[in-house]
């Protein structure tokens, strides 16, 4: 026994659909539950149906429960209590909420990953709704947005999340601590289906290649693999300089992303909304992936409230070459989406290279033309990328070509 | 005398009492059921010659207006909710009623506010025998836990202004706290600290009260322009010190919401909006203040701006959003039942194209019609609603009174009925088999818009054949309230008892339901 005393979760002003619990071990036998709940009137019965059915599960024959609940989902609730009980006791098992059939799916390599909304990893009220807002990839963060000792908790929370929320079809992506520390993260997160992990703060190959070794170790005896994806970000002077042996380190690494916010500060400056002072370091990232042939991702914007620099900031970085951009609010997606996307002269103009190279292959021409210009298969590729990104992006109708 | 008796079942199956308070209630018949016969209700006949030729009513204080106008045990008294929260003079009714030893009075405000907290000292002491208006917040609790001497009653703007007219209601005294006012009892909402905006919801009271009392802290020299309340009513006028805070009657300035999911709920409703037809020259609509509805005027505005087109009319609660749609040229005029925002009553004391409406013209069911009819679409709140599309509007899903029904009722007439409401919140689903209190019957309410998905009412087959081949994500209310359970598990029932500690009225006085009292945990 480790303690007499565990708290977990939180409470106070500003706090919905989390629940702060309070185990106390007891020298009687008998379990005590005392709920002051929000939703006591609809839900107190079910509340302590799930109370009971954990303590039974780990055993636990003598104690108090204090539960301030304001309005957790039963998978909250869980993930809080199991992160008390484990203050108390050593114990390998795992309470685990029912993996719902809605988010079995796994993600490819080539999809868009245009915006990744970043969702603080100890947070539950922001996490319910965030599927709603149709974001490419929807981040679980233990890395920087947890604070150190609510760690422990919020992987068990991103766990049951991983298996309960609903991501409505965004690639399922989990931040984990730098390497080696984020390593233990993995054990919390690859058997509940994560499409995709950030690696925070690459440096090396090498941190990815652990990453792999850990994941195959975990998922040693599984028969079916989805696969899961990495997407390193480099954040430092070291990691810009080696982009390309990160982004070339392994097969299952399908985007390098840039953090600007560290990255200014490891070259001793100040990030500015222009952006000059990180010129070098996201031409670098972007040309590193493409040598790769990975994605390219840019950092968030943090003005949550003015969309207009947003707008401005999204144009340059598709200009620079990006493929897509962190958010940390679900307004900021639409923006970011709409920006990225091919415009209606780019649309064109892609169309009638799209329809040359057609025209070209049928009548089984090796060169492609239009009008008088030749047109390299580069740019037959990047036209054929324009029209797919069009299409997904409902700005073109997928019969465009019969149309 | 009992509080309620003979209970029958309405013609929605809720059982509801036939006698309030010891007068008879009809129990609801369905939509346009109900028609009332013989003349309404009228004030006792005055002459001149019992007031002043100077036309200066004055009187000493409130107290000595009360006394004046007979104050005595089991009177009604009614005020208005213009000053919302910061209402500094119905709490002083009551205290002064107290003092007097006045007992069992029956209060009718048009609204009432958490800053009448106090009033339950009065409930408890006997002075005041129940409220027949909104209860929320502590009032509500109060209420719901069965602590009212007599039986709440809750009706609509349109309800209230109804009830007067055909003489439902008698009021015996109203006092009418005004912003500007002259001695002879002329009164706005539009000058002075506590300006806010208009009076509307005090025009019953002025015409139909035996006594009427004006208060003022913002006397001024006859004739007091514009006259919203015209001095011909009044029979005493009082100058106080302080009439209401006016930092609580009104925001200095009004934000839209950050939250994303009420953003996103709005940014749906406008885009349904678009996609049936409605958005186009000279539309009308119907905004409130809340976050949801005032985000869904700027999309309108958007889109109205985008295709140069033109609303013809906004019914508002008005704040600087309208407003600025109304300088811009995007609508012709703003048809204002209460002001918001600082903006909002600076238009309507410059803008002739900001009128001042009050329940009688858009509300009131017992009329020659009204314009809540003619209005193209409303978008509504509700704290819960049934697979039958009927909705609830004053009690939370635990039981316990929230909110008052406001405008609501009356404006469920409109064209287009839209609930942009989120699927749960706090993990409480809003879509139930039966909501805790029927407010609204399901036939007229068209659309409900939830972040997860939109349902229309199988009624409405037009708006469900010009949606079929949109991208919007139509689903069934039944789709809707499964998805809700299995993210938040099925709810259990509130613990209600059988007694009745309220009835809600219906735009034509017949009782739509009964609310019970909340047994404590």
């Amino acid at each position: 026994m480790k303690q007499k005393i565990s708290t977990s979760g939180n409470k106070g002003l500003g706090i919905r659909s989390d629940c702060f619990i309070t185990i106390e071990l007891t020298d009687k036998p008998g379990i005590s539950i005392a709920l002051n709940s929000k939703v006591n009137a609809l839900y107190g019965n079910p509340i302590k149906e799930l109370v009971k059915e954990i303590f039974n599960f780990f055993d636990i024959k003598n104690s108090k429960i204090t539960i301030e609940d304001s309005g957790a989902l039963p998978y909250i609730i869980a993930a809080r209590i199991e992160a008390a009980i484990k203050q108390l006791f050593e114990t390998k098992k795992e309470f685990l909420p029912e993996f719902i059939s809605n988010n079995k799916y796994h993600t490819n390599r080539e999809r868009n990953r245009i915006s990744r909304l970043y969702l603080p990893g100890n947070t539950p009220r922001l996490m319910i709704n965030a599927g709603v807002h149709k974001p490419d990839g929807i981040i679980l963060d233990l890395e920087d947005s947890v604070a150190v000792n609510k760690k422990a908790e919020a992987r068990l929370l991103v766990r049951n999340t991983l298996r309960q929320l609903d991501f409505y079809g965004a690639e399922r992506m989990v931040r984990i601590n730098q390497i080696p520390i984020g390593l233990e993260d993995l054990d919390y997160i690859i058997p509940h289906n994560v499409n995709l992990i950030l690696i925070p703060k690459c440096e090396n190959a090498k941190q990815i290649n652990l990453v792999n070794e850990k994941i195959s170790e975990l998922n040693k005896d599984k028969k079916t693999k989805n696969p899961i994806w990495l997407m390193p970000i480099i954040e430092s002077a070291k990691g810009v300089i080696n982009a390309y042996e990160i982004a070339s380190a392994s097969d299952n690494v399908v985007a390098i992303a840039i953090g600007l916010e560290d990255y200014t500060a490891d070259i001793g400056t100040k990030r500015t909304n222009e952006g000059t002072e990180s010129f070098f370091a996201r031409s670098q990232v972007v040309n590193a992936a493409r040598a790769a042939g990975v994605q390219a991702i840019d950092s968030v914007f943090s003005d949550v409230g003015d969309m207009d620099a947003l707008k401005e900031n999204v144009k340059k970085s598709k200009a620079l070459g990006f493929d897509g951009m962190g958010c940390i609010h679900p307004r900021q997606i639409r923006v970011i989406h709409e920006n990225f996307a091919p415009d209606e002269i780019e649309i064109e103009k892609a169309k009638k290279i799209v329809i040359a190279f057609d025209e070209a292959t049928e009548k089984g021409l090796g060169v492609v033309s239009l009008g008088t210009k030749m047109i390299d298969p580069p740019v037959v590729k990047r036209a054929q990328n324009t029209i797919e990104l069009a299409i997904s992006m409902n700005k073109l109708s997928k019969d465009w070509k019969t149309k | 005398m009992k509080k309620y008796n003979n209970l029958v079942k309405n013609s929605l199956g809720r059982l509801v009492p036939t006698e309030v308070n010891g007068n008879p209630a009809i129990p609801y018949q369905g939509v346009g059921k109900y028609k009332p016969s013989g003349r309404k209700y009228a004030p006792p006949i005055s002459s001149c010659s019992d007031y002043p030729d100077d036309g200066n009513k004055l009187v000493k204080d409130l107290k000595e207006a009360l006394i004046k106008s007979g104050l005595k045990d089991g009177m009604t008294i009614s005020t208005h909710h213009h000053f919302r929260n910061g209402d500094l003079i119905s709490n002083q009714i009551f205290d002064i009623a107290h003092e007097l030893g006045i007992k069992d009075l029956r209060w009718f405000p048009s609204a009432s506010f958490p800053c009448q907290e106090p009033i339950i000292e009065h409930l408890k002491n006997g002075t005041i025998n129940r409220i027949e208006g909104s209860m929320n917040g502590a009032l509500g609790k109060f209420a719901s836990e069965g602590n009212m001497k007599g039986l709440g009653v809750l009706r609509s703007h349109g309800g209230r202004y109804q009830a007067v007219q055909d003489g439902d209601v008698h009021i015996d005294i109203a006092v009418i706290a005004a912003p500007s006012a002259d001695a002879f009892g002329n009164a706005n909402g539009v000058n002075g600290s506590a300006a806010c905006g208009l009076l509307g919801f005090a025009l019953a009271d002025s015409q139909y009260a035996d006594r009427v009392i004006v208060v003022t802290d913002n006397l001024v020299p006859f004739p007091c322009i514009p006259w919203q309340i015209h001095g011909n009513y009044v029979d005493y006028t009082v100058l106080v010190e302080k009439i209401g805070i006016p930092e609580k009657i009104i925001s200095g300035t009004t934000r839209i919401t950050k939250s994303p999911d009420r953003l996103l709920i709005a940014e749906m409703t406008a885009k349904f909006c678009d996609e049936v037809g409605i958005v186009k020259d000279g539309f009308s609509y119907q905004a409130g203040a809340g976050g949801t509805s005032l985000s869904i005027g700027i999309y309108f505005a958007e889109m109205l701006k985008e295709r140069g087109l033109k609303a013809r009319f906004i019914r508002a609660g008005s704040n600087k959003y309208p407003v600025q749609m109304l300088e811009d040229g995007l609508v012709d005029y703003i048809l204002d039942g209460q002001t918001f925002d600082l903006e909002g009553i600076r238009s309507m004391r410059e803008n002739p194209n900001h009128i001042n409406t009050n329940p009688f013209t858009s509300y009131n069911y017992h009329g020659k019609g009204n314009f809540s009819t003619m209005v193209d679409v409303v978008v509504l709140g509700a704290t819960e609603v049934d697979i039958n599309f009927n909705a609830n509007v004053v009690t939370h899903s635990d039981g316990y009174l929230l909110h008052g029904i406001g405008g609501w009722q009356n404006c469920l007439f409109s064209k287009c009925t839209i609930l942009p409401i989120p699927l749960f919140r706090d993990r409480i689903p809003v879509i139930k088999d039966e909501v805790t209190t029927i407010c609204g019957p399901g036939e007229l309410i068209d659309v409900i818009v939830t972040e997860r998905g939109i349902a229309i009412n199988p009624l409405r087959t037009d708006l469900l054949e010009k949606v079929k081949n949109s991208n919007l994500p139509i689903k069934t209310i039944e789709e809707l309230k499964t998805e809700a359970e299995k993210i938040c598990g099925v709810p259990d029932k509130p613990n209600l008892s059988d007694e009745i500690i309220a009835v809600i009225k219906w735009v034509d006085g017949t009782v739509i339901d009964s609310v019970r009292k909340v047994e404590k945990s």
